[in-house]
């Protein structure tokens, strides 16, 4: 036995497409193996729906940052200065004056090396004063020395100057461009147009306006009114890339469910097509083994399961009783083991119940059960595998389907439900191609390994089919 | 004659019966999954205390009672409503009642949704969005099964040839399903080339003039349909091909070609003819699969038919849609099982003339 499956095995290692299909296998359970190591799932699961709080650094609808390697145009990375965190480009002065007071002075000075304008810029900062609130101004000035006055302001105890929300600093800006040619830009300008744009006449239009690069800074001047009384700012200026996988509308990072997709599908994919494979084998061999009324209610069954609408029951009960991922596999399991699969392979064991092999078996008088689990699957399963191995894909590609439809997993973070998030948000009309193509890749990929490995071993286990 | 047209009588009532029960016992178990959670119930009970409550209200005779006292009268009524449903009877009972109304497509009201003309009945919502659904699935399956037969005897009759090759080599396309491609074709057409609308049934606004509401139709029927014919049209061919080779080697045929028969004969006669029986199962299978698969694909594409419905429901757990559809969607397998079965007998002369 072992010597026959070392040679199959050989045998396979001799087709390309099985090797290629092999390898992908393999990296995808690398992929597995990897993130059930580093992420564990209560992480991701609590990451992915932590909501805007713990992604508050990160760009919205971000593209992958190795887009770049391959755009004319460099677009921005995020940049995050934080006087907490120090660092290059950070300054910061505390000079007392009068009795308590003090002045306080920050200095952000960036490099800014890109194409294209940022996607935000937001400030975060805390205060840590009893009772009179500090009081700051912030200043911008571009590379080229042109210097403009962005807002004043009293701080909390903590909180948060979203700039390019700020419509008095638009207003300002767009005033200011009129002063200068006499004439408004021909678009709306957002703020983090305005305060990285060239100021010539390529303002004045949509597709000419550029950003200057070089060296940016942003300069806080305050006043604190207490002894100890201090202010801590971050300044982010956000990009338009992000990580290896960019991030979605709620600046999480889809990396995390790209990778976790991995081991679900994978998992979810193998368990169900492996378990409704032999269960249904198996009911088919007790199906024509004991055939009359035993044969009967099985194919009764049979026919009535083919009638229930698989696809919208499951859904109904997903609706329903929103299962986990797991719950979801034993409903699909437990949907599909009367499935059209019982009836080939009862046809097929019918054939082989009438081998003389069987008939000696009878003869020499040994169990039903072992004649079923023994002489009759046995003999089948090799001709079997390479369908088990190639409806893996299917039932992966019914579990996104089912989180394309908003009803999968309701915790955990899979390919299916980035590509209804991004279906939903509209990403196909928007351009945000990256959001719907690297969950489909992943899908692909997987459908690819177990397709070149399935086909491979059809010609491998079922010889015949080779002639034709 | 007399006795073809007999036979053909007896097997299709047979098969009819045998089906009638089985959809029967498929929609019975589909209430019983429902009910598990006592959904049917909840359908019932807010409907009966929906039209009470209208009734109360439009009565001329109630309308100078204090809202506190309607309210009580409401509940009173009410309970004596259900009292008189029996829905205070153990489920066992109910249910056959509850199968009587699904049967008969007695499907209840809608809780949030509503058809385009503003009714709320669950047969107005499903029958309205029917059409669209039976119109572009039924075109793909046509389409991908003529498409199947006749490049799967072209490619059988040039077995081994480039072409022969080339459907071989992008059967394995199939492994990803139609829906899936209809991502990336709208990418490719409606959002980067801009030839083709990205969803939906007609452009916004449908155009008045019926030979430009069709064509409009029509081109949004083209990227759902080129989704299932990437997805499934290789393989299918692939299928029919081996097939096809199959018979070809039998000794009957070799015959026939001995003979002197002219090709195409051999093919209509010989080959075609036995095949036939098989290729109806598997039409009926990519037909029945084409059904559910419509859901996802109309959702990939915004179809406006019951698959979208149905996610709509699913989205809103609007419980008597889902549930109206998922009887909806037992009553078209069972019609087309029923109908393939049909044309199965007219093929295949042994199940005609009553001979098993």
């Amino acid at each position: 036995m072992s010597r026959r499956v070392k040679e199959r095995l050989k045998e396979i290692l001799q087709y390309k497409p099985a090797l290629v299909g092999l390898g992908i296998l393999v990296l995808l359970i690398g992929i597995s193996i990897y993130t059930v190591i580093t992420i564990p799932y209560s992480k991701a699961t609590y990451l992915w729906r932590a909501g805007e709080g713990i992604w508050l650094e990160c760009p919205r609808n971000a593209m992958p940052s190795w887009v770049n390697l391959f755009l004319p145009k460099k677009l921005p990375e995020t940049i995050i200065l934080d006087t907490q965190k120090g660092g290059r480009g950070i300054a910061k002065a505390v000079v007392p004056f009068g009795e308590k007071a003090s002045k306080i002075r920050i200095e952000f000075t960036f490099n800014y090396p890109y194409d294209d304008f940022p996607s935000e810029i937001n400030l975060f900062y805390t205060a840590g004063y009893n009772r009179s609130s500090p009081h700051i101004t912030i200043y911008w000035i571009k590379p080229n020395g042109e210097e403009f006055k962005i807002k004043e302001l009293t701080l909390k105890k903590s909180g948060a100057y979203y700039v390019s929300n700020d419509e008095k600093v638009a207003q300002n800006l767009q005033k200011r461009i009129y002063e200068k040619f006499g004439k408004e830009p021909d678009y709306t300008m957002s703020p983090e147009i305005g305060l990285f744009a060239r100021e010539d006449e390529s303002i004045l239009k949509i597709e000419t306006v550029t950003p200057i690069k070089g060296r940016y800074m942003m300069i806080i001047e305050g006043t604190v009114f207490e002894r100890n009384a201090n202010v801590d700012v971050k300044l982010v200026v956000y990009g338009k890339v992000y990580g290896v996988a960019g991030t979605d509308h709620l600046r999480r990072d889809l990396s995390i469910a790209l990778l976790w997709g991995t081991p679900i599908a994978l998992s979810f994919g193998v368990i169900a097509a492996v378990s409704i494979a032999f269960i249904q084998m198996i009911i088919a061999a007790l199906s024509a083994w004991y055939s009359n009324k035993v044969d009967f209610v099985i194919q009764k069954i049979t026919e009535i399961n083919m009638i229930l609408p698989f696809l919208p029951i499951l859904i109904m009960l997903s609706v329903f009783y929103s299962f986990n991922i797991w719950m979801l596999l034993i409903i699909v399991i437990a949907l599909s083991i009367f499935g059209s699969g019982v009836k080939t392979y009862r046809a097929v064991f019918l054939q082989i119940k009438e081998f003389s092999y069987v008939e000696a078996a009878k003869a020499y008088g040994a169990s039903n059960l072992r004649i079923i689990f023994l002489y009759l699957i046995p003999k089948i399963l090799p001709t079997i595998i390479p369908s088990l191995v190639l409806s893996v894909s299917d039932f992966v590609f019914l579990e996104a389907a089912l989180a394309f439809l908003g009803l999968g997993d309701p915790v955990a973070p899979t390919w299916g439900k980035i590509i209804d998030d991004a279906y939903s948000m509209g990403a196909l009309y928007k351009g945000y191609f990256y959001w719907v193509l690297e969950p489909s890749f992943m899908l692909i990929l997987t459908a690819l390994g177990f397709a070149l490995l399935g086909f491979s071993l059809d010609k491998i286990f079922n010889p015949r089919l080779k002639e034709i | 004659m007399k006795r073809e047209a007999y036979g053909f009588l007896k097997y299709s009532l047979k098969r009819g019966i045998s089906l009638i029960v089985v959809v029967v016992i498929a929609v019975y178990i589909t209430i019983l999954i429902a009910n598990m959670g006592g959904y049917v119930d909840n359908i019932i009970k807010s409907e009966v205390r929906f039209r009470i409550g209208v009734q109360v209200n439009q009565n001329p005779a109630y309308k100078g009672l204090p809202p506190r006292e309607k309210g009580k009268l409401i509940e009173k009524l009410y309970q004596q409503e259900i009292k008189r449903l029996g829905l205070d009877t153990p489920f066992i009972f109910r249910s056959y009642k509850y199968l009587a109304q699904a049967l008969t497509l007695d499907l209840g009201r809608a809780l949030y949704l509503t058809s385009d003309t503003g009714s709320r009945s669950v047969k107005m919502i499903i029958l309205e969005r029917l059409p669209a659904t039976v119109l572009l699935f039924t075109t793909v399956n046509l389409i991908l099964f003529f498409i199947s037969l006749f490049a799967g005897l072209y490619a059988s009759r040039k077995y081994e040839s480039k072409i022969d090759k080339l459907i071989v080599g992008l059967s394995p396309l199939s492994s990803i399903p139609g829906w899936f491609y209809g991502i990336f074709l709208i990418i490719i057409f409606a959002s980067v080339l801009r030839v083709l609308p990205y969803g939906g049934l007609v452009d916004a606004p449908p155009p008045t003039n019926m030979l430009d509401y069709a064509i409009s139709v029509l081109r949004h029927m083209v990227l759902p349909i080129l989704s299932w014919l990437i997805g499934y049209a290789f393989i299918q061919t692939y299928v029919r091909r081996t097939f096809f080779l199959m018979f070809s080697s039998e000794d009957y045929v070799e015959m026939a070609r001995a003979k002197g028969l002219p090709p195409r004969m051999i093919e209509r006669r010989y080959i075609l003819r036995p095949t036939l029986p098989p290729i109806m199962t598997d039409f009926a299978l990519t037909l029945i699969s084409s059904w559910m698969g419509a859901i996802i694909t109309e959702r990939v594409f915004n179809w406006p038919g019951i698959g979208t419905l149905f996610y709509m429901a699913a989205n809103m757990f609007d419980s008597p849609v889902i549930i109206g559809e998922v009887v909806i969607y037992a009553y078209l397998l069972a019609i087309t099982i029923f109908v393939l079965d049909i044309v199965y007998a007219i093929v295949d002369p042994r199940i005609r003339l009553g001979i098993t």
